[in-house]
């Protein structure tokens, strides 16, 4: 198996998923957002551009804050996922 | 009324368990928090520690805890589109306990030092997330914790490089995106023979290798590869807001990193057992926060102690190193029972005298140096270019050096620049 597309990686990852989203958008403000810099900022391809729409998912987030800290909309509300959830390192 | 704490540190990564180990080891009240699973279950990084900082707090560490290998051999690269120019340092006294640099897996090692901290006598509660702070006027009293309150007589930031309750505290904003640099990161399992012929180690002999080149497509930022016992930590560092800028991903980058022709072979058959990421603070102090303030600490990543230079990368010494200086400042303070700001900024001073303060200020303009982009695709194209003149026979008559670095640069940069740029190198790192 060639592991060179982030999906493939991430499927090696452990995780234990919370129910609840830990980040939040806001999708009126993403809208109008030209840069999409969040989409090139996340390693684990979180956020993904669809026909000029942001789509989020957080179950691959490695929780390493980029998408928080790229964001100059104030679009994005990251608090940390709730404790013992999320990405669980093994080797790190 | 709650059981007070002398102190609460906040994650136990490097800085928050050598803080927790000093504190506890003094006899104080300390609860440590950790909102992972275990210890290390959030941290990754690229993957060495360096220097006496550990051994000074446990000493003989490396003859119990988890590391990976010493580090015997240190190369550096830069890689053309195919070709490879490197340097490498090697010496017999890297080999010698105590190690000069070891090669870490933070999952493992995390948890073998919060097993210290424990052993020492301090809690250490994992799955447990500090949410907000408890004030009382100015001063900061406690935390709140899945829904507890906990109260403390001084909390010690050591959560890293998001480090939203330093925010909380009033004594730093959100880092910005051109102060940090993203790291990404593959383990790739080989067996340990393989990996020992591949890289020319023997026994416990480990390699940092460090890579610049075009593979970074001109963003500032390299490569690196370290050596693990039975496994590669193979990765990529990239400036954050380059990324958003130039409109790459950081994984398209480890690809085409992997890709290159000379990276392929070292980790040809490998399996991949992880993918990981985290932010690196890398402005230094030039974005440093305020340290401290009325019962609140902050340390390691959280304070942006980090210093690289092109040459080194280095933040978990400084980690630890911060949270022993914390430590000793919260047991002086116990003794005077005086947390307020004046008693805390003995922190300041303890890390103006360390090598914390002292190094973030000598590698000052470094973080501005290394945004020079000629540094990450032109010269190391250049430098395999040269080489690769000097070295190709093609049976016409030969040049001396000069004659090739003038046709090697024309058009592309004058040798007055790169002169002056060499020469600001050599001033800045």
């Amino acid at each position: 198996m060639n592991f060179a597309s982030v999906e493939d990686k991430l499927a090696v990852n452990k995780y234990d998923i919370d129910r609840d989203f830990h980040i939040n958008t806001h999708e009126n403000i993403c809208q109008t957002c030209e840069g999409h810099f969040c989409v090139f900022a996340c390693p684990a391809d979180c956020y993904k551009l669809t026909d000029g729409h942001i789509t989020f998912s957080f179950e691959g987030c490695l929780e390493c804050g980029s998408c928080r800290i790229i964001c100059d909309k104030e679009a994005i509300e990251w608090v940390l996922p709730r404790p013992g959830f999320g990405i669980c390192y093994e080797y790190g | 009324m709650k059981e007070k704490f002398d102190a609460i540190v906040i994650g136990a990564g490097p800085a928050g368990c050598a803080c927790g180990y000093t504190l506890a080891r003094a006899g104080m009240q300390v609860l440590v928090v950790e909102r992972g699973k275990f210890a290390g279950a959030k941290n990754m990084w690229g993957g060495a520690f360096y220097g006496p900082t550990l051994g000074d707090l446990i000493p003989n560490f490396w003859e119990e805890a988890p590391f990976e290998r010493y580090i015997a051999c240190h190369r550096f690269s830069a890689l053309s589109k195919d070709s490879c120019l490197s340097a490498e340092f090697t010496t017999p006294k890297f080999s010698e306990p105590p190690y000069n640099g070891v090669t870490i897996l933070r999952s493992k090692f995390d948890r073998w030092f919060a097993t210290k901290v424990e052993e020492m006598g301090a809690i250490v509660a994992t799955g447990l997330e500090a949410e907000e702070l408890i004030w009382d006027g100015n001063f900061i009293a406690g935390i709140e914790a899945s829904g507890d309150e906990l109260p403390a007589s001084v909390i010690v930031s050591c959560e890293g490089v998001n480090s939203v309750i330093a925010e909380k505290a009033g004594i730093k904003n959100k880092s910005k995106a051109r102060d940090v640099k993203q790291g990404i990161k593959e383990v790739i399992a080989l067996p340990r023979e393989t990996i020992n012929q591949r890289f020319n180690l023997t026994g416990n002999e480990g390699i940092a290798w460090e890579f610049i080149g075009s593979f970074t497509r001109g963003l500032p930022g390299g490569g690196f590869i370290y050596s693990n016992k039975d496994s590669l930590s193979v990765g990529i560092v990239v400036q954050l807001n380059a990324l958003a800028e130039k409109q790459v991903k950081a994984n398209d980058i480890l690809e085409d990193f992997k890709a290159h022709p000379y990276i392929t072979r070292l980790i040809d058959g490998g399996k991949l057992l992880e993918y990981s990421a985290h932010l690196v603070p890398v402005s230094g102090i030039n974005v440093m926060p305020k340290l401290y303030r009325d019962g609140f600490l902050v340390t390691g990543d959280a304070a942006g102690f980090v210093v690289g230079t092109g040459l080194i990368l280095e933040g978990a010494n400084f980690a630890v190193a911060s949270g022993i200086a914390a430590a000793e400042t919260v047991i002086r303070a116990k003794q005077k029972e005086d947390f307020s700001e004046s008693s805390l900024a003995y922190y300041q001073e303890l890390l103006e005298k360390s090598f914390i303060l002292k190094d973030l200020k000598t590698f000052k303009e470094a973080p501005h140096f290394l945004e020079n982009p000629r540094i990450y695709s032109l010269y190391p194209d250049l430098a395999c270019d040269l080489a690769e003149k000097l070295l190709t026979n093609d049976g016409k008559p030969r040049k001396k050096v000069w004659k090739h670095l003038r046709e090697a640069t024309s058009n592309k940069v004058s040798l007055f620049q790169i002169a002056w740029e060499l020469l600001k190198a050599v001033k800045t790192i």
